[in-house]
This record gives C-alpha cells, structure tokens and sequence, in this order.
C-alpha cells in the first residue's frame, strides 16, 4: 500500500494545474482589464477534495443508506488487497453501532500487513493517494479515492476525525492517529498521533463516523457482505450489525488465490497523452528501448517493426521526441501486430470455486458454472466467469436473480446500468427453455452469477458500481452465459422430459381399468380375469417405459448449503412489502 | 349373432388371450385417406390399397385403446338389444366413462370411424346412426317402407307431398322402389331443390329430384345408389360450379371418399355424372360469378395432383384446369341472372339433350 513514487506524479499534477491558474490570474493588460481583473478575484484552483465534495454522488456516498454501504465496502476492500498482496488469509472483522439518529459506527479491522507511520495519514486522508492507479494488476481497489472519500463524508456529516491503528510487526509499537481532511488543499490535517499498544501482531482498523443509514435487502451492508463471502471463499468474515447477533463466515478453504502477475500496459491499451507522459517519466535511452521496457509483449523484432510502421529511427531518444512524434509512434503501434497481452496477471476464481461459493447460500436443484479463458479491451486483460443456480427455493415466476462481481467485490447498485444486464437481456433464454418477453430480463427460478476478473475494470464511475459498455467484455459475458445456458437447456429440457413421461405413467393407471373393464363387458370373462388383466397390463406398459430419474426437489440434497448464512441480507426490511422498499432504493439510487 | 358381433367377440377375445399371456397387444384398421385408395374404375368407386395401421398398446396409444374398446362395447349392447345410437348419443354415453370419456364429438366420431374400418362394416350394422340431414326426395317415386312396429309394408307416393318432400330415412338397407322416372336428378343446394319441386319439375321431365345439402350423408347416397342400381336409372348431378361442389360432393358421391374407402363399395354411386355447373358453363351463359379463394386454388391443384379419381379422367383435369385458369367460380343461383325459372325453361333442357356437356 506505500509508493512514495506517486506523491511525486500527484504533485506534479497539481503544479501543472496550478501554472495555469496563475496565467489567467496574470493577464496582459487590454481595455477590459478592470473586469477581467475582478473576475479572477474569484477564479481559483479547485482542490480534488473539494470537488468530492461537491459532488460526493460519484464516490457512492449519494444517500445515507448507500453511504454506510460504500464506506464499510472501501475499507474491506483495502484489507482484502493489502492482505492477498502480503499472502496472509484475511480475517477480517467489520462492526457497525447505531450511535445516535442517523449516526453510526463503522469499525473495520484486518490482520493484513499493517501501513507504515509516514504513509497512514497519505492513504486514509488524501484524495487520488496509493500505490493501486498505476499498477497494471488485477486488484480490487483502482483509483486510490475509496477509504480517503469515506473519511471526508465523515468528518462533513459528523465533524469527526476518523481513527486508525496499525502495526506491521509484532517487534515494533502500533500507530494511532486521528485524521481528517483538509478539503482545500486536499492535504492530511493530523488531530492525534501517538504510539500505542495494539494486541495484533500486525495489521490495520479505522474507525469512523458517519451519518447513515442501516436496512436490510438487496442493497444493503448485509447483501454485501454475504456476496463478498461467497467470491471471496477465503476469507474469513466477522460482522457485527447494529442490532442482533454477531457472525461469523468462516472461510470455505484454506487456499489462497494466486498471486496476480503485475503488467506492464500493452501498446495496444495506450493513449496518446498517457504514450507521451510515459516518455516523458521513461528511465530508457532510446525509443526502441522504451518500447521494449516499459510496455508488455514488444520484443525486440516487434519494436524494430513499429519503429518501421512509425517512420522513426531506432535510435531516435526518448528525450527529443515531440508531441507530433508521438502520434507518429502511436500510428505506428496501430499498424504492427503485436501478441495480445500476458494473461496471467489476472487471477478468476475458477468454475469450482464458483460453484462451491453460489452453492452456500442458494438451495437450487441444479448448479453449472463457466469461466472464460482471458480476452482483452483496450489492452486490457480481462476474464469472465458465471454460474447458474436454477430451481430449488428460489421463486418461478419472477425476474431471475442476478449476482454481479468485478474483481471480487460485489456490485449492488446500478445494475441497470451494467454490461452485465445487457448480456443477459440480449441472450435468447427462451432456447435454454427459460421464460423471456422480447429483449427484457428472462423469468424463472434462477440465480445467475457474473464475475468480471481483470486488471482495470472499466466501472462506468468512480462509485465503482456498474461495468462499462465495452463491445468486447459484452461478447465475452455473452458467451459465458450462453455456454452455461446450454448446461442448463440440457437439464430443463431432461425435466421436462421426466416431467411428460410420469404424466403418461399416470396415465396408464389411470386408462388401464377401463380397458379391463371393456374387455370384461366384450368376452363375458370372469372379474378374476379382470384382475389379471390389470396386473399384466400394468407389468407390460411399465416394462416399455424403463426407469425415470427422480429429479424432484430435494432440499437436503446440496450439503454445501448454509441456511444461516443465506438468511444474511435476505430478511424483509418490512414484512409486508420488500419489493416496494427495494425500489425505494433504487429511486433513491437514481437521485 | 350378426356377423358384425361376430368379428366384434373375435377381437375382443384375441385383445384378451394376448393379455393373459403378457403378449403384445394389438389392433390394426386400415389407413383412411386418399393415399390409401385405388380408383376402381371397372365397378366405378374408390378401393382400399390395403395399407394398413396397426395401433399397439402403449403408454401413448393406453387412452385410445380404452376408448376403443368402450365404444365396441356399447356396439355389442346395440346389437344385442336391436337398438340404435345417434353419434351425438354415442358421445354423450361416453361421459358415463369416468377418464376415458370423450372431450369433443370429433374424438368419438374418428374412434367410431376406426372401428367402422377395422371391421370393414358401416356404422349402421355396429348399431351408430348419422345425426346429419339425409337428404329430400320429390317426384316420380313411390317408396315402398315397413311399420317399425306392426311391420306391413308402407308405400310413399313421393309426388304427394305438395310443397314438401320426402325425407329419407338414416336406414336405407330394407327400402323398395317403383319408379317410371327416367333419370335421378341430385342437387346440391335445398334452395334449388325447392325452386325446382315448387314449379314440379320432376313432372315436366320425369325425374326424380334428391337434394343433398351439400356433401351427401351416407344414407342419401346409400338411397340415391339403391335407386340408380334397382331401377336401373341414370343419375346426374347439378351443383355449383367450384371445386367443392365437384370434388367434395360429386366425386364423393360418385366414387367414395378415402376416409370411408372401406364402405365405398356400398355407398358410391358409379352411375353418376356431372351436369354442372361446369366451367364452360360460366363462359356459355355468361354467369356472374365470384373469385376463386385460396382454399379453392389449393383444392383444386391438390385434386389435380393427388386425386385417383381426377388422375383417371383427362375431362377433370381439362376442367379443374380451365377454373383454375379464370381464377372464378359460380354458383347454381348465378342462372338466376336470366330469370328465376331460366334453369327450368332453359338450363336443364339444353344440358339434358347435350350429353356432350357432362363430365363423367
């Protein structure tokens, strides 16, 4: 979680920014100098923070339901990351107390690698500050806004500092300190910092403030949770909720993900202002050079290649090329084919672990789960995943159940919004058997799971909560779930075939005695034959059928079901009408 | 015991034996359609080629079979008590049958139809009678019928019913005739029948006139058969001029049908020809006529292509041809352009001398 490389390309940012401020604040004299004058009195840099601020809806923290929700999830994001990139097993404990009207408690606390003193105050109270922007690598923090924005929402509906301890050996003391933000310079204002001692070993927990809201249903802290065990079966989770019982989910293996592989960017997933900011920052002599080092899949042939393609010399130095050779290098990259990116930097949970993870909390008759071999946008690698949960508990006449992931966490909000929902809605499930009306979500029985693996997921916002349109990832969600879909045709269709073929066993209970009945009334014959006729008839007609499998529902059949832990989230916000108040959320959401 | 019981026993029986024996079950009926008949142009009707189904008890077939086998037993009672049910009674018997009961009338009809061809009998010997109109004589005709109950013989002038007209009965087997009529005039609507018996028609050319309303029902072409065979009289056939009225009604008359190939030999009537309207008839009086429909281009072409009757004779081909070419149709009434009594004065005296004006 430490890059003091970063501050650097943060500060410099804000220099440039502010060079040209002080252009316009300097004007050259002319006629209307007096006004516009008076109207750089009011001009002036707007910090980061500040902008937040204002617009605090793009960070998630649009209502006080949804705020609670994205706060606890930017924390266990953090400590996920932090504790796969340090190969510990999370155990991770979140506590949420109602300490006034609308006033809560969030306490999040890991036993990751712990931060060091000098970069606490940096990660938690500084907008855009972490190691996470420039690093090709599939993790689930991105942009390196999340836990800073949740303590600038705190201290702005609370006023108070949030509160952190860490330790990063057993050797060494624990840190305290009390921080907030100082929006207009978007700088750590320090309230405390003391040393302390902390039973951990090593690890990390903030404590904060913050107006909010706690219910239940689809959209909530529970939901969260419940969906973060289910992606994250190693991972050992300690809720505590306002009200009611603490609980434990206890993590379903003991195997770690595997570590995802750091990338360098593809030629391909470049820009043009990014290809020149990395010339500009390059450590490499020559062009060549820093096509061949700072980019992934460009070899020494490939290089000399998009050189030719460019019109450029190999020899030509990073440090003389002009904005208008960049955009000859960056023709040239389109021209020359080049390997699409190594994928191993991306890590998908895989199709058993999927499976196992839906299988906890859904008591289906039938499960099937896909994952994708590694595709790419934009240079990006990226891998999709998806299971199907069909039948069993879950309600036949209503729209299916869609459990959306991006990286490991789970996306509640704006499922409208995502890829994710056009995929599903432009496949044809009426060919899988599954009820659906033109292009509108199918309906039936059946939970379905995307988990969308890569090394920059493209969210539509900074809330991180839907994915983005891109062509590519739709054809790959549209694939998996087509290629799950077939899975699953094969199963509705053999229970239907069950389904027809003990209606026609019924059947021939129920005609037989009619024909014995007829027969009798034809030859005279005796009620003892009758009998007989019946008991042949029914021997003869079976024989021709054969066996049927049982393919009732048996809900004591799928062991891996937890039934406390499916409850999580599920309970009814009010008894009477969940749905309503789910679509509460959603208005609320829109707002 | 009548034969028809006889052949009833012996398959129930045989259905029974293999049972006992957990042996397969069985039934086998001819197959009822148009590709299942020959045209018998010798002796003039449609002849079963003998393709046959064979109907074995399964799971599919377990509802069928019951049906079946209830409704050749309500055929045994009928025969035994010398009683009769219409096929609107028979369907409504089979709602005593608990499961196996019939949902429509269409149901029983296709069971009764099935047993009729298995035991190659007509429906009246299983003791089923038709529910359909039989059909309306007038003219030179006196039947001669029996008391149902007292036996003696009856005779029916058919030319003292005024402006009403003898109707004939669903048993046709025990009538007799005595006629000096010179042909049988069957026609296809009631309304011309009507027009034609009003002004007496059948006195002026003595004749016998028969309306069919529409497609005859079996005992209207069992009478008009038993007349033309008994007394030895020619019949000709007046009906509008379409494709049903000449495939549907008068080749079903003339040669049989393929969903009754089993009982045409008895319910055709191979004297029959075709009087009109024909397609050259449009054309020579001028008729007013009517586009042909859809169903009438897809009727016509099919007869063309699969009808063994039409198959045998180049003059319906020509015919069926020449229609489908003027894409109309007209109908009997159309003659009414030239005056109501014009199919009297005019139509029917130039067809009846001009032979070469029928088809066959």
């Amino acid at each position: 979680m430490t890059d003091t490389k970063l501050e650097d390309y943060s500060e410099t940012e804000e220099e440039n920014k502010s060079k040209e401020v002080k252009e316009l604040i300097e004007p050259k004299k002319t006629n209307n100098q007096s006004k516009a004058h008076e109207m750089a009195k009011s001009q002036r840099e707007i910090s980061i923070a500040e902008f937040f601020e204002k617009n605090r809806h793009l960070l998630g923290f649009d209502n006080k339901r949804k705020a609670l929700l994205t706060t606890i999830k930017e924390a266990v994001d953090n400590s996920l990351d932090a504790c796969e990139e340090a190969d510990i097993l999370p155990e991770i404990t979140v506590e949420i107390h109602e300490i006034g009207t609308d006033k809560f408690r969030v306490i999040v606390e890991d036993n990751g690698p712990g931060i060091v003193k000098a970069q606490i105050p940096k990660i938690f109270a500084k907008l855009l500050y972490g190691s996470k922007f420039h690093k090709l690598k599939m993790q689930r923090g991105q942009q390196g806004i999340g836990i800073s924005a949740a303590v600038m929402y705190a201290q702005l509906t609370t006023g108070k500092p949030a509160k952190i301890i860490s330790k990063i050996h057993p050797n060494e003391p624990a840190h305290y300190y009390e921080l907030k933000i100082d929006t207009a310079t978007n700088k750590p204002d320090i309230i405390k910092d003391v040393k302390k001692e902390w039973y951990k070993e090593n690890g990390t927990r903030i404590e904060i403030d913050l107006e909010a809201s706690y219910n239940k249903g689809s959209q909530s802290v529970d939901e969260y949770i419940r969906e973060t065990a289910v992606i994250n079966p190693h991972v050992t989770l300690i809720y505590q909720p306002p009200k009611g019982e603490q609980l434990m989910l206890v993590r379903a293996t003991e195997e770690k993900p595997k570590q995802a592989q750091e990338i360098k960017p593809h030629p391909y997933g470049v820009e043009l202002g990014m290809l020149i900011k990395m010339l500009q920052r390059t450590e490499t002599k020559t062009v060549k050079q820093f096509l061949k080092e700072d980019f992934s899949r460009v070899g020494d042939k490939a290089a000399e290649e998009i050189l030719e393609n460019s019109k450029l010399l190999s020899k030509t130095k990073t440090k003389d090329m002009s904005r208008d050779m960049a955009e000859q290098l960056m023709n040239g990259i389109k021209k020359t084919k080049l390997m699409m990116p190594p994928t191993d930097c991306i890590v998908p949970l895989g199709e058993t672990m999927l499976e196992k993870g839906i299988k906890k909390e859904i008591n289906a008759e039938f499960y099937t789960s896909v994952s994708r071999p590694p595709s790419v946008y934009r240079g990006n690698p990226f891998a999709i995943e998806v299971a199907i949960a069909y039948g069993g508990d879950q309600p036949a006449d209503k729209s299916i159940n869609v459990m959306r992931f991006a990286n490991r966490v789970p996306l509640l909000y704006q499922q409208g919004a995502c890829a994710t929902q056009e995929s599903i809605t432009q496949t044809n499930w009426k060919s899988y058997g599954i009820q659906q009306t033109g292009s509108n979500m199918p309906v039936g029985p059946i939970t379905i799971v995307i988990h969308i693996a890569s090394v920059w997921v493209p969210f539509t916002s900074e809330a991180k909560e839907a994915i983005a349109h891109y062509p590519e990832i739709i054809k790959e969600m549209k694939l998996a779930i087509q290629e799950a879909g077939r899975n699953l045709a094969k199963y509705v269709k053999k229970k239907k075939r069950v389904k027809e073929e003990l209606k026609k066993r019924s059947y021939i209970e129920t005609y037989i005695p009619h024909i014995a009945e007829a027969l009798k009334e034809l030859t005279n014959c005796s009620a003892t034959d009758e009998e007989i006729i019946k008991e042949n008839l029914t021997e003869l007609l079976e024989q021709q059928r054969g066996k049927v499998d049982s393919l009732d529902f048996d809900p004591t059949k799928n062991e891996e079901y937890n039934e406390e832990f499916a409850k999580i989230g599920r309970e009814k916000e009010h008894d009477s009408n969940s749905e309503f108040s789910e679509e509460n959320a959603d208005e609320e959401d829109e707002k | 015991m009548t034969k028809t019981l006889e052949k009833i026993q012996t398959t129930a029986k045989k259905l029974f034996t293999n049972i006992k024996l957990k042996e397969k079950a069985e039934m086998e009926s001819p197959v009822r359609s148009l590709n299942n008949v020959i045209y018998n142009k010798k002796d003039g009707f449609f002849e079963l080629k003998g393709m046959m189904k064979k109907r074995t008890l399964t799971a599919n077939t377990v509802k069928t079979f019951a049906q079946t086998l209830k409704m050749m037993a309500l055929s045994k009672d009928l025969i035994n008590s010398e009683d009769i049910a219409t096929k609107r009674e028979a369907y409504y018997v089979s709602k005593n049958w608990g499961e196996a009961r019939f949902k429509e009338q269409p149901e029983s009809d296709a069971v009764m139809d099935d047993i009729e061809a298995t035991f190659a009998c007509n429906r009246e010997q299983l003791g089923f009678i038709a529910d359909e109109h039989g059909g309306s004589v007038a003219g030179e005709l006196t039947v001669i019928d029996k008391d149902s109950t007292t036996k003696k013989e009856i005779k029916i002038d058919c030319t003292k019913f005024g402006s009403g007209s003898y109707s004939i009965p669903s048993d046709v087997e025990h009538l007799k005739f005595e006629t000096k009529a010179k042909f049988v005039l069957a026609i296809e609507t009631q309304g011309m029948f009507e027009r034609l018996n009003k002004h007496q028609y059948w006195k002026k050319a003595n004749c016998i006139i028969i309306s069919m309303s529409g497609v005859p029902s079996r005992s209207c072409r069992r009478f008009i058969r038993k007349l033309s065979d008994e007394a030895n009289l020619p019949v000709h056939v007046f009906t509008d001029g379409d494709p049903y009225g000449m495939m549907n009604i008068y080749r079903t008359l003339k040669v049989g049908s393929g969903n009754a190939a089993h009982i045409n030999e008895f319910f055709c009537v191979p004297k029959a020809n075709f009087l009109g309207i024909t397609p050259r008839d449009i054309t020579e009086y001028k008729l007013p006529t009517h586009p042909l429909k859809e169903v009438d281009i897809k009727r016509a072409k099919d007869a063309l292509k699969n009808d063994p009757f039409v198959k045998d004779y180049k003059e319906w081909q020509n015919a069926l041809k020449e229609m489908i070419q003027m894409k109309v149709r007209a109908e009997q009434q159309a003659l009414a352009k030239h005056g109501l009594n014009f199919v009297i004065s005019d139509y029917l005296p130039e067809k009846m001398k001009n032979e070469k004006s029928w088809l066959p």
